[in-house]
């Protein structure tokens, strides 16, 4: 049976993890590799990585990164934040990294799915959606959650799956950073709807939740950010909670 | 904590040679390997891998693409001719096969099985799955329903060189072996410490 997925999500800020609320009063807390290292011997089952480095001269630094973690790391691990255009999907491909995430860029430009995915492979991309139930109806917005688009969730993930996506990486910016709980109606719509894995963002603060997002969202893997770096969460915990109560992990 | 790879005392090397072509995660197995003190040539050059202690053939990439760019170069014949450890891994392994639907594409015959579409299920397959009945010397030291890297999506159907099943909707070759052929679907170089292990057992034949 395939086992559901535990990705830790890091973010990476001129080469350091840091972290912080909502990109706010960020806290440099050490190395990518280091981090990553001990996130595998946790039993992570891969790593994301997102680069939130503003300049582009910085960005530069993120293919060294991605290379010393490709290095180090022996799990499958994304990167995401700053590809743009294909040479930046090949840039980091060639440091090493299994995946890239998309988010903005292929809301500017759709046609980039369609060319990344060609180039690369399906399973080289997945794509990151961040939406926010808006009266009713699930926008999807752009730039780290700060620019509403015209995009409805439902329709924007199944055009990104059609035009070749490997996975989906759904926040719904409702649940994200209030710990509680995945928007588990939403993921179980997508998971039905889309053939192509389901990646749950945004809302876990319990295992009851990571428990939820997979027998109720029907997530293909869950992502978490703050229950893990600040410890609330142990990986190994959660997985024999996840498989006390039958979801199939990797242990 | 971190293993400083590139400083310590390299294992022999035994000329382990990764065959070059135009297929992606080369560098990942070349990685792998260096996380075990081993540092592979990564070459395409016909003498060098047929003179090599063990030969890697990797692979993520389109079958029929694939194995007209192994033609043109008469590198199907090197391949097949090899009597040194060999491992084929992923696309690798399809490769080894005799036929894949993906681009109706003959292939290099050393495994006689087809490579079939998943038709069910969430494609590609990707993940973790566990090993079952998993058997031969790549998995020396290793447990019954150990957990490894997949991302495929086609498959080859459980025949006589399985070496180990994998289940996604149905049973598939999580691995097979013939003669100094062994082949993975999955990934070692990415599978966290049975990776490793199957890699070392690799290394050690």
């Amino acid at each position: 049976m395939l086992a559901k997925r535990i990705i830790p999500c890091l973010d990476v800020l001129d080469g350091k993890v840091v972290k912080g609320v909502n990109f706010v009063n960020l806290t440099e807390i050490g190395d990518p590799v280091e981090h990553g290292a001990w996130y595998s011997e946790q039993g992570a089952d891969e790593l994301v990585y997102l680069d939130i480095t503003a300049t582009h001269e910085k960005r530069k630094l993120l293919a060294d990164l991605v290379r010393r973690i490709a290095v180090n790391i022996n799990i499958p691990f994304t990167v995401g934040g700053g590809v743009n255009q294909i040479q930046d999907a090949d840039a980091l491909l060639s440091a090493g990294a299994d995946k890239i995430s998309v988010n903005s860029a292929v809301l500017m430009n759709p046609s980039l799915i369609d060319q990344i995915a060609k180039s690369f492979g399906s399973q080289f991309l997945v794509v990151a959606i961040d939406a926010k139930n808006v009266d009713g109806r699930w926008v999807v917005y752009r730039n780290g959650g700060r620019v509403a688009t015209d995009r409805e969730l439902f329709e924007w993930a199944s055009e990104v799956w059609m035009r070749g996506a490997g996975e989906i990486l759904f926040t719904s910016m409702d649940h994200d950073g209030v710990k509680t709980g995945y928007a588990c109606k939403e993921l179980a719509m997508l998971s039905d709807t889309l053939s192509i894995p389901v990646i749950a963002s945004g809302g876990a603060g319990a295992p009851e939740h990571f428990l939820d997002a997979f027998k109720y969202g029907k997530a293909d893997a869950a992502l978490a950010a703050s229950v893990f770096h600040y410890n609330e969460i142990s990986i190994p915990d959660l997985k024999k909670y996840l498989h006390e109560n039958n979801v199939t992990v990797r242990l | 904590m971190l293993r400083e790879i590139f400083t310590e005392n390299h294992m022999e090397s035994n000329n382990i040679v990764i065959i070059k072509y135009n297929a992606g995660n080369i560098r990942s197995v070349d990685f792998a390997l260096r996380r075990l003190g081993i540092i592979a040539e990564i070459t395409d050059d016909p003498d060098k891998i047929r003179s090599a202690g063990k030969v890697i053939f990797p692979g993520v990439g389109e079958a029929s693409g694939t194995m007209e760019y192994l033609r043109q170069r008469g590198m199907d014949e090197v391949i097949r001719q090899l009597t040194q450890p060999v491992l084929g891994i992923c696309l690798g392994m399809q490769l080894m096969c005799g036929f894949s639907e993906e681009g109706n594409t003959d292939c290099l015959g050393i495994f006689d099985s087809e490579v079939l579409k998943f038709k069910a299920g969430k494609v590609p397959h990707m993940g973790w799955n566990a090993l079952e009945g998993i058997r031969g010397e790549l998995y020396s030291n290793m447990n019954q329903e150990s957990y490894v890297y997949f991302v495929h999506s086609y498959f080859v159907p459980e025949n006589q060189f399985t070496t180990a099943a994998s289940r996604y909707g149905l049973l598939f070759s999580a691995s097979m072996k013939r003669d100094n052929f062994y082949a993975t679907q999955y990934h070692p170089e990415k599978s966290g410490l049975q990776g490793e292990l199957i890699l070392k057992n690799f290394l050690k034949l």
